[in-house]
């Protein structure tokens, strides 16, 4: 009896085995990955929370308060910084990303070394465009030197200032520089991946170019815009080096307020700094539970339209 | 040809602020309103090249850093590109999401929480340090491009030479390998490019004693030095150029790059 069974257990426990093995194969696969990212990113977000509640501090343990979001919530530096960030990221993520669509549609057809030279702005450092658009843009810059070259201003005077100006310009000018062509790239990734058929339906049915643009190429890019702009918001919104050389002295955006505060030489405003940005951080994840819910309603009305 | 005269104009656009670095990088003494400069020199290059500019340092410091950061986020995002990319398993959107949030938040808050971590572990200041900090932007877009080369890859090819008698090691070099190599160059361009131009997260861990060639032109524009400043600037700029021309091919795959428009 006990020679029968034996073998027969050994056989569903390796059956068992091996189902258990196949069934955690795809999360042995991301283990790697997703210690490193949960250890670092995850784990340097709770201490960065532990620490603003005053768990620690710099001299040693502390006692749990919120002082350091309440002093972080009063400074109306923070309220202006916060607008003036919404307002850039805002901005550059929209023009960058209709002109995006633009472009990708001009060079869908376009052969390989201009979409190649449409690209030349995305491996490059954001500083060294940060340079050439200082070099580029200041009122003794290259394009003030045409103009005076040309007698269309007298003096560098009389050049409009474009950058760290109080509207931003020369900012927004350097994010549309840089990310134009990463979602350019993106979507002409996507339009090659489309079935050329939907348009060639519409136009044989009569679509005119402009309607078969608007209601069957665009609707079918609608993910790629999305998730790109995502992407392209995100960055912009937390970015640092940019706003801070090209950026206005007076309006300052928040990564860089956060900066400035955690470098502050009274230690005892580091709290109020992590604070700071840990709420820079909690925006950008409320950004992508909004564009979470924006493409969760964009997939059941589609698949509700396909019952229909 | 109005179509082609537009893509022309927004090339030219484009280049635009290469002009200045250009010329500035081998100008002398070029003064508002000089359109020309009136004398050019090397000036700017020798210095550039000398010891004791620490440039040359800077470029060594950033390639060993750059290359370390791709080579382990290859290690790391190949398998999790796989099953992210081939595997269908419950929380896979969820774990999709937590991967990506670190190209998505911003990361002062963290580089803020783990910085005393960093400093009692001896990492601060350090390059080991600051390779770990760059991980957490290169993973993910690793992890996604590789992501989407699998979605397209057929494993019949490897089942194929698992039952002709190959080891699992042989299958990977010799099957797998060469199927997903364009996926894998994309990703590592992405890492590499992305840890070559990096700065924040240099600028928090390095603690002021790593110097890649984005702290030294950070340092640089807060002089006035615009001669030099280009030149560091231009030289930063080629490992970008020779990786976007090498991959060129690849980036025209739609396959390696759809992964981005399904985020």
């Amino acid at each position: 009896m006990v020679q029968v069974v034996q073998p027969e257990l050994r056989r569903v426990r390796s059956r068992i085995w091996a189902e258990w093995m196949e069934r955690s194969r795809p999360y042995l696969l991301l283990l790697p990955a997703l210690s490193i990212i949960g250890v670092l990113f995850g784990g340097g977000l709770l201490l960065a929370l532990f620490q603003s509640l005053g768990f620690f501090t710099l001299l040693g343990p502390g006692e749990l308060s919120l002082e350091a979001y309440r002093a972080a919530y009063s400074n109306s530096e923070f309220w202006t910084s916060l607008l003036q960030s919404f307002y850039i990221a805002i901005v550059a993520t929209a023009l960058s990303t209709v002109l995006s669509v633009g472009l990708a549609m001009l060079l869908r057809s376009a052969n390989r070394w201009a979409t190649l030279a449409c690209q030349i702005t995305l491996p490059i450092p954001h500083l060294v465009g940060i340079a050439g658009i200082l070099m580029l843009l200041a009122p003794s810059g290259l394009i003030a030197r045409v103009f005076l070259a040309l007698g269309w201003i007298q003096t560098d005077q009389d050049f409009p200032l474009l950058v760290n100006d109080g509207a931003s310009i020369g900012l927004l000018i350097h994010f549309l520089w840089k990310e134009i062509p990463f979602i350019t790239l993106i979507l002409l990734a996507v339009l090659r991946g489309l079935n050329p058929a939907y348009e060639q339906q519409a136009r044989a049915l009569g679509a005119s170019p402009w309607q078969c643009f608007w209601n069957v190429t665009l609707p079918l890019l609608k993910p790629g815009i999305l998730s790109a702009s995502l992407i392209v918001f995100g960055f912009i919104f937390s970015s640092f080096e940019v706003p801070f050389l090209l950026g206005a002295i007076q309006s300052r955006t928040l990564p860089v307020y956060v900066y400035r505060a955690f470098t502050d030489t009274d230690l005892t405003r580091r709290p109020e700094a992590i604070a700071l940005g840990l709420t820079l951080s909690a925006i950008s994840i409320a950004v992508i539970a909004i564009y979470l819910w924006i493409t969760a309603n964009a997939r059941s009305q589609v698949s509700g339209k396909r019952n229909s | 040809m109005p179509r082609n005269a537009l893509i022309l104009l927004i090339i030219l656009v484009l280049f635009l602020p290469f002009l200045p670095l250009l010329v500035w990088s081998v100008a002398q003494g070029w003064f508002f309103p000089q359109l020309i400069p009136q004398q050019w020199t090397l000036e700017h290059w020798q210095q550039l090249l000398s010891a004791s500019s620490r440039i040359g340092e800077g470029v060594m410091q950033s390639l060993a850093i750059a290359l370390t950061t791709t080579v382990l986020s290859l290690l790391v995002g190949i398998p999790a590109g796989r099953a992210m990319g081939l595997m269908e398993f419950p929380g896979k959107p969820v774990l999709k999401l937590f991967l990506l949030t670190p190209i998505i938040v911003s990361p002062l808050a963290t580089l803020m929480g783990i910085q005393f971590v960093l400093i009692r572990l001896g990492l601060s200041g350090t390059l080991l340090g600051v390779v770990l900090v760059h991980l957490m932007p290169t993973i993910p877009y690793m992890t996604l491009v590789l992501a989407s080369v699998f979605a397209n890859f057929d494993v019949g090819y490897e089942i194929q030479a698992r039952s002709l008698g190959a080891s699992p090691i042989k299958v990977f070099s010799q099957v797998t390998l060469p199927l997903i190599a364009p996926g894998v160059a994309v990703g590592a361009l992405f890492a590499f490019l992305i840890s070559w131009n990096e700065f924040l997260l240099t600028f928090f861990v390095g603690g002021g004693s790593v110097f890649t060639l984005p702290m030294i032109l950070f340092t640089l524009l807060q002089g006035g030095n615009n001669g030099l400043i280009a030149a560091v600037a231009i030289t930063s700029i080629v490992p970008g150029l020779i990786f976007l021309f090498v991959a060129s091919k690849a980036l025209q795959n739609e396959a390696a790059l759809g992964g981005l428009g399904s985020v």
